[in-house]
């Protein structure tokens, strides 16, 4: 039942056949497994959005596949019967805000499910259980989604998804613009639906703490082509070349490079607070015991 | 959204790319006002002529300008059918019942499908190769007469640059609308008459919200810069006139005379 997501030789042209035609994504192989956290990074206009929106058939390849559960998508594909993919596959785009419409926010979090056939007494009932897991306040719920404040039109918005029950989470820049509190709320929520709905991750993002604290597989996207796949900590254990593509390094792996120039050692470069704290406990009390 | 190539601006450094904005739009508006006195085989030639010559003189294949007749194929089909029906008079070569295919009919039906077409190429050509904020620039230049008579030319400017340059932006602004609406699960352009309207709701709300919030940000940025409506105000692009838009208006002035020439005194 789980759903797989591959890509085989993936091109895609915006505007193909004017004079304005641009080669946004060029023979993407990439595999994304049930289960899995899959983090996408890379500049602004590498081809992130676009590749995104290949996931749920929203765009589809100039050439080659991706192949989504047991359908086939190519150039070819029609238009129709593409509508079940969407709910196997929901995506949250940049500020989702803007995709808010209804007259209260339960309403709008109740849409998606109406139009894939749920009754609005059973689509009521799931958004209100949706609003409680993005932690939105039940008071709020009959307002108009234009009276909250920011961070609760982001969470309703991410509701709004939810509530289609999708197998496929795709997560474009969800934290974009919210405070760091607003930050680790979304970031925790995502991964609590992880473990507890066992949702497939996508996210797209520029904060590499949040790669490194909770993907288990990076894509590194630059001009179109993928140009690096791999664990957190293959990507994170080249700072130069990271560098050189204008990509960041999580603080913590940050720091113990810094370290490393005035004389610590790493066995493993750490990823997290956690592991830099865990192996540079041992090393300060040694250098205190030294200097004693 | 991206298909839509009627009003796109395309770069380039064409001969008419470097006409001055003023230039254009005199051209263009003389061009469609004589379209109107174009009655018989010769005038048409010449405006057809002079309008494939400015094709070639802007640089933009042809093809391209095909492209951007094709959104407005059923509207044309449709004037077609109205006048081959409807005018009556001359030869009948059909008929049936009220419906009558006649000489004038046919002769009306072609004249209006080529007047369409011409006046749609020539604004294309205007709008293909001039920044929009160039025709803004040329329009407040051009009513800058009106001054005088107090009426709001700098507001007027200021308003249509806005509008023009917002354009794109909505566009954009209404696709991404419609991914995410059709990701949690929106058929655009599936079911009845009354399902699709059902489905522009969803669009639109999202649109206005935002486009009202993006204008009070405007001109609080605006504002925050110091801008001032009204007189007084000088410009970073000076539209500057040169030979090249004084030869453009000999050659359009001499032909169109020709076809004005041609329908009274041939």
């Amino acid at each position: 039942m789980a759903t797989d997501i591959t890509f085989e030789q993936v091109n895609y042209w915006y505007q193909a056949g004017t004079p304005f035609a641009v080669q946004a994504l060029k023979n993407i192989d990439l595999q994304i497994t049930p289960g899995s956290f899959t983090a996408v990074i890379g500049q602004t206009g590498s081809g992130k959005s676009t590749l995104i929106q290949h996931l749920n058939a929203l765009l589809k390849p100039s050439s080659g596949t991706v192949k989504i559960g047991d359908r086939i998508i190519n150039s070819e594909t029609k238009n129709k019967r593409l509508k079940p993919l969407r709910k196997k596959v929901g995506i949250v785009f940049q500020f989702p805000e803007n995709q808010l419409f209804e007259e209260t926010v339960i309403k709008d979090i109740a849409f998606g499910p109406q139009n894939f056939g749920v009754s609005e007494a059973d689509a009521l009932v799931l958004a209100k259980r949706m609003a409680g897991e993005v932690g939105l306040d039940e008071a709020l719920l009959k307002r108009s989604p234009f009276d909250l404040s920011g961070g609760q039109m982001r969470r309703a918005a991410i509701a709004g998804v939810l509530a289609l029950e999708p197998e496929v989470l795709v997560l474009d820049e969800p934290t974009a613009g919210l405070d760091p509190r607003g930050r680790l709320e979304i970031m925790q929520l995502v991964t609590r639906l992880r473990q507890e709905q066992n949702l497939t991750i996508v996210l797209i993002t520029h904060q590499m703490d949040d790669v490194a604290n909770y993907a288990n597989q990076v894509v590194v996207m630059g001009h179109g082509e993928l140009i690096k796949q791999g664990t957190p900590r293959e990507i994170f254990s080249d700072p130069k070349w990271l560098e050189n593509h204008q990509l960041g390094l999580p603080s913590a792996t940050k720091m113990a490079y810094e370290l490393q120039q005035s004389g610590f050692s790493f066995k493993t470069m750490p990823l997290t607070v956690e592991e830099l704290a865990d192996q540079l406990t041992p090393q300060l009390s040694e250098g205190a015991i030294s200097h004693e | 959204m991206n298909k839509v190539m009627f009003g796109r601006f395309i770069p380039g450094h064409s001969w008419v790319h470097r006409l001055d904005p003023r230039a254009k739009l005199v051209l263009s508006f003389l061009y469609i006002a004589v379209v109107f006195f174009a009655n018989n085989f010769w005038t048409y030639l010449i405006m057809t002529v002079l309008l494939l010559a400015s094709v070639a003189a802007s640089a933009i294949p042809l093809r391209v300008y095909i492209r951007g007749l094709m959104p407005l194929f059923w509207l044309m089909i449709f004037t077609v059918l109205i006048q081959v029906f409807f005018g009556a008079g001359g030869h009948v070569y059909w008929q049936w019942g009220w419906l009558v295919v006649s000489q004038d009919g046919l002769n009306s039906a072609g004249l209006i499908l080529m007047r369409f077409v011409l006046i749609i190429l020539i604004s294309t050509i205007l709008t293909f190769t001039t920044e929009p904020l160039e025709i803004a620039d040329g329009i407040e230049s051009l009513l800058s007469p009106l001054r005088k008579f107090h009426f709001p030319v700098a507001t007027l400017a200021l308003m249509l640059s806005l509008a023009l340059r917002f354009v794109p932006t909505l566009m954009d602004e209404a696709e991404k609308i419609m991914n995410a609406q059709r990701s949690r699960g929106v058929d655009f352009g599936a079911g009845g008459l009354r399902q699709r309207i059902k489905t522009i709701v969803p669009i639109l709300i999202p649109l206005f919200v935002n486009a009202f919030n993006r204008a009070i940000e405007i001109s609080t940025a605006m504002e925050a810069r110091g801008y001032q409506d009204g007189e007084g105000r000088t410009k970073y692009r000076q539209l500057k006139w040169h030979r090249l838009d004084t030869v453009s208006l000999v050659i359009y002035v001499v032909s169109l005379s020709a076809v004005i020439g041609l329908r009274y005194f041939s």
